[in-house]
């Protein structure tokens, strides 16, 4: 990923509001910003990230590459949607943190060991696998990310609500074997794989 | 009209509204006869219907009536039935000034009855002194408008009156009409979609005015002179040639534009230094390339741009030192996203960067600003600090958003310098310098003839030779109250010499300009005042046998409607004057009156008042209400059933500027207990429909504690308030504490005096 971000870096040079109009998710609306602050004040996490929807579209109309990609910001969005009503211009501002999110992952900016990018691989590498979710090895990977004795741990916690789900036949324990999976499992992967091509060529990351 | 021969003095009484089962009608007709000495007294049970009003004209019709004192509503309602213009009307307040203000219940009748007959008194007392105005109908009044310059604003105005019939003459400075519009590549649209720069349409604008019968257009002239008032302007005009031209005119509209800021001014933004311009200097450059790449002086294609807003406005100064301009001039950010556009439009791939603090676009300059957004212009929220000329010019700025301090080069930069307007002498200069030189001083006689050749419209006026300018050195009158209207009758500022704007804003400008105009000369034609007593017909007229040379009358006049004649006498120019008064409040011997309203008329009412003696423990307090403002105020809390004091009698004025200090001093000589004033906001946000009434009044009454004092009466006797036309919950109060703060003083130790 270390080349696809040094060729997007030297294909936009100094432009990132360009690179980011050409490879993010409605990036062509970031320069309709007018900077008025509505979405700052909009959002329920406004206090916890390092920089509000606002700053990271003044630092991408002022190049500042690094910084953007390598921010917490687009990862710490719930999609509560708050900012889309609110903005005066009309800017998709939750789908263009997704965007951005998005491709700092791919281009391997993003930031190491963020828990909410943590909890959305897992869910992506879950849900592939067999085209369903599958909540048991979710919960599970999700208990043992952090070492096998936190697992554990994290497992005794919640083995009330586990027990619970399993009486009331909401968690069936033999999906640990595996799990049922969709109709045409096969077909889901081809179709991953075949976006996968189309976006990496066309955003040259391939 | 002048006074008949055998004046017939009649009283109509009102019953309806309520006010026959709350006062004694026949009570009140007895004071009528018995004090108000009326001639005929009649009562209705509903005057302002037809029939009422058929009985008053059938009386000034059939009986020989002259004088008509009506009581019942207030004087600001039923003016359309209770209109006689042969005779001179009073009108006594017992609906609004009495029975809706009076607390209800039995307990109250006696005030109640005795606040009315109070009015009744006051209402014959003053039509006794009255006289139905006849006008000041001129034999030869011009309806020519003079159009003191030919920029969009001026050529506008021109039209706009020429496409309502009226002749116009059209002064221009240069060889050629267009003005600063001239200069520019495009203008800011002017309509929808609001999206594009648009061609300036001045040369059509221009061809149209030049073709135009009715417009005769004088070019590389100015006004040498400008004699006379509204109707009767002798202007002369002088070409650059030397000849002279004289017209003969009955209003003016100035239209002199702006100046831009001087560049060198601001050496902190990089101002004389290469490769910096200000936006007209941009619009040069964008002529020049006319589409193509815009080059820069050195003819290098310009690859980079950076505008810097408010350049030496707003008291930023660039280095927030609060110098250079104090003022928004409103147009800037609009003008530099049109620039922007230019090098966009031309070649999307040019950095166009727009530094701005508050991005301004009013009325539809949002959609403008949203277009160049989409062409890729950046708006940076950012104070720039420091800006150095050059090859790569270098822009230090601080981040507004990011908080941080950053830099960044750029092959040109825009500076947005603000409008300074061409409004001619600044009268307050004007004024000391002429006093200088009086007294010999030989600096102010060539600093004064300096002056006079800076003057736009050099008016004989003795006030000095432009109008007088309000904030700023802009010549504006007051921009929410009286947005078309200057300080000098029948002179009409247009465009950004009022007050800072963009085209568009000029030429919305310049047709209210010229409405204004014409509705001064209309107005003069029939002998009426132009604004805003555009109704009346009275004038000031002056005992001059009486006259003791003072001047304040000519120096407080806040419209300069008075001279002075070859012997120093007061010389009124009443197409000038606006019928406020002010004059006859100034005068200490009192010679000025109108017709309808002088020291006589709220004299006699202040008098004719029964003042109870100090044992009846029932003060009376006079309440002088400017009737733009206080007057309605107290209409509206009548209306609103809200109840004040029954001890106040109001009397309407029509400008606190036109209370004469007599009228205070027959107040407190008859036992009166207090005086309040009522009138409007005074100070450089002033709402005075006069300009400086109030502000007179306040100084005047800033003087009489002295007075009081030598008197034996405390200062606060006499108060001074401030009241806008929406304090009517306001004034309620104002009036029932001063009537408490009285009765804890206790009487006046003037009761019985009188």
């Amino acid at each position: 990923m270390t080349t696809a971000n040094q060729n997007a870096a030297a294909k936009y040079k100094n432009n990132f509001l360009k690179e980011v109009e050409a490879n993010v998710e409605d990036g062509h609306m970031v320069k309709m910003c007018m900077q008025c602050g509505v979405c700052a004040g909009s959002c329920p996490l406004g206090p916890h990230w390092e920089h509000s929807p606002q700053k990271i579209f003044m630092m991408i109309r002022a190049g500042k590459r690094e910084e953007v990609l390598q921010s917490d910001s687009m990862w710490m969005c719930t999609s509560c949607y708050n900012c889309i009503v609110r903005c005066p211009r009309k800017l998709p501002i939750t789908h263009i943190m997704h965007g951005l999110a998005n491709y700092a992952h791919r281009l391997g900016l993003a930031p190491q060991g963020q828990p909410t990018r943590d909890i959305a691989k897992l869910f992506w590498n879950n849900i592939i696998k067999t085209g369903r979710v599958n909540e048991l090895t979710f919960s599970l990977a999700m208990y043992f990310k952090d070492g096998f004795g936190q697992g554990i741990k994290n497992a005794m916690a919640m083995q009330g609500v586990g027990l619970g789900l399993m009486k009331a036949k909401r968690l069936n324990p033999l999906e640990i074997l595996g799990g049922h999976s969709c109709k045409d499992k096969s077909g889901i992967h081809k179709m991953i794989a075949k976006a996968r091509e189309i976006e990496d060529r066309r955003k040259g990351l391939a | 009209m002048n006074a008949p021969a055998t004046p017939k003095h009649a009283a109509y009484i009102c019953s309806g509204c309520g006010l026959g089962d709350q006062l004694d009608i026949a009570g009140l007709e007895k004071v009528a006869k018995t004090e108000g000495k009326m001639a005929v007294i009649k009562s209705h049970p509903f005057l302002c219907n037809a029939e009422g009003v058929q009985m008053i004209k059938d009386d000034i019709a059939n009986d020989g009536v002259t004088h008509v004192c009506i009581a019942a509503c207030s004087r600001r309602a039923k003016a359309e039935a209770f209109s006689f213009p042969s005779v001179a009307i009073s009108r006594a307040n017992l609906r609004e000034g009495v029975i809706w203000v009076v607390a209800e219940g039995s307990d109250h009748d006696e005030v109640r009855q005795e606040m009315a007959e109070d009015y009744v008194r006051m209402g014959c007392a003053e039509v006794k002194k009255m006289i139905a105005p006849a006008g000041n109908v001129k034999e030869t009044s011009s309806k020519k408008i003079l159009v003191v310059g030919g920029g969009m604003s001026g050529m506008t105005a021109a039209l706009a009156a020429a496409d309502a019939g009226y002749e116009v003459v059209l002064v221009e400075k240069t060889g050629a009409l267009g003005g600063f519009a001239n200069n520019l590549h495009k203008r800011v649209p002017f309509n929808g979609p609001y999206a594009e720069a648009q061609p300036t349409g001045v040369a059509e604008m221009a061809a149209k005015v030049s073709g135009n019968g009715k417009i005769k257009v004088y070019l590389n002239s100015t006004v040498a002179e400008t004699a006379g008032a509204p109707g009767r302007f002798a202007v002369k005009i002088a070409a650059e040639s030397g000849s002279v031209s004289e017209e003969l005119c009955g209003a003016i509209v100035q239209a002199t534009g702006f100046t831009t800021y001087p560049l060198d001014q601001l050496p902190e933004l990089g101002g004389g230094q290469a490769n910096v311009v200000d936006q007209a200097g941009l619009e040069a450059m964008a002529k020049a390339a006319d589409g193509g790449a815009i080059k820069r002086a050195d003819g290098k294609e310009v690859k980079s741009v950076v505008f810097v807003q408010c350049a030496g406005q707003r008291g930023t100064g660039g280095n927030g030192s609060g110098q250079h301009l104090e003022y928004c001039s409103g147009h800037c950010c609009a003008t530099s996203i049109k620039q922007a556009m230019y090098f966009k439009d031309q070649n999307p791939d040019i950095d166009t960067v727009v530094m701005y603090q508050d991005l301004r676009v009013p009325g539809m300059g949002e959609d403008f600003y949203r277009s160049a957004q989409q062409k890729g212009v950046i708006f940076t929220k950012a104070k720039v600090n420091a800006v150095k000329g050059g090859d790569s010019c270098q822009v230090e700025f601080k981040d507004l958003i990011l908080n941080e301090d950053t830099g960044t080069d750029a092959d040109l930069v825009v500076l947005a310098t603000g409008q300074v307007p061409t409004s001619g002498v600044n009268l307050d200069d004007w004024t000391a310098t002429v006093t200088a030189a009086e007294s010999g001083d030989a600096a102010a006689v060539e600093k004064k003839s300096a002056l006079q050749k800076i003057s736009v419209l050099n008016l004989n006026y003795r006030q000095g030779p432009d109008m007088p300018q309000f904030k700023y050195g802009f010549a504006d009158s007051h921009f929410i109250c009286f947005p078309y209207e200057t300080r000098r009758t029948g002179i009409y500022a247009a465009g950004p010499t009022r007050r800072p704007m963009d085209m568009f804003q000029a030429t919305e400008d310049a047709t209210g300009a010229a409405l204004k105009a014409i509705q001064a000369v209309e107005n003069v034609e029939k002998g009426r005042a132009a604004h805003p007593r555009a109704w009346d017909l009275s004038f000031p007229k002056a005992r001059l046998e009486g006259c003791t040379q003072c001047k304040r009358c000519t120096v407080e006049c806040p419209f300069g409607a008075i001279d002075e004649d070859e012997k120093r006498f007061p010389k009124f120019n009443e197409e000038r004057c606006r019928r406020c008064g002010t004059c006859m409040g100034a005068c200490p011997v009192r010679v000025i009156s109108f017709e309808n309203y002088s020291c006589d008329t709220v004299g006699m009412q202040i008098k004719s008042v029964n003042v109870p003696d100090e044992f009846e423990e029932k003060p009376r307090i006079l309440i002088l209400a400017c009737e733009n403002d206080a007057y309605p105020a107290l209409d509206m809390a009548a209306v609103q059933r809200m109840t004040y004091s029954a001890f106040v009698r109001a009397i309407p004025v029509r400008c606190l500027g036109s209370v004469n200090t007599i009228w205070i001093t027959d107040a407190l000589n008859a036992g009166y207990d207090g005086v309040m004033m009522m009138g409007c906001k005074k100070g450089d946000d002033y709402q005075c429909h006069f300009v400086k009434g109030s502000e007179m009044a306040y100084y005047r009454m800033s003087k009489i504690d002295d007075t009081l004092k030598q008197l034996g009466l405390e200062p606060e006797r006499v108060q001074t308030q401030e009241v806008a036309i929406t304090d009517s919950a306001r004034v309620v109060k104002m009036i029932n504490d001063y009537v408490a703060q009285l009765t804890e003083m206790g009487p006046s130790p003037m009761k019985g005096f009188g």
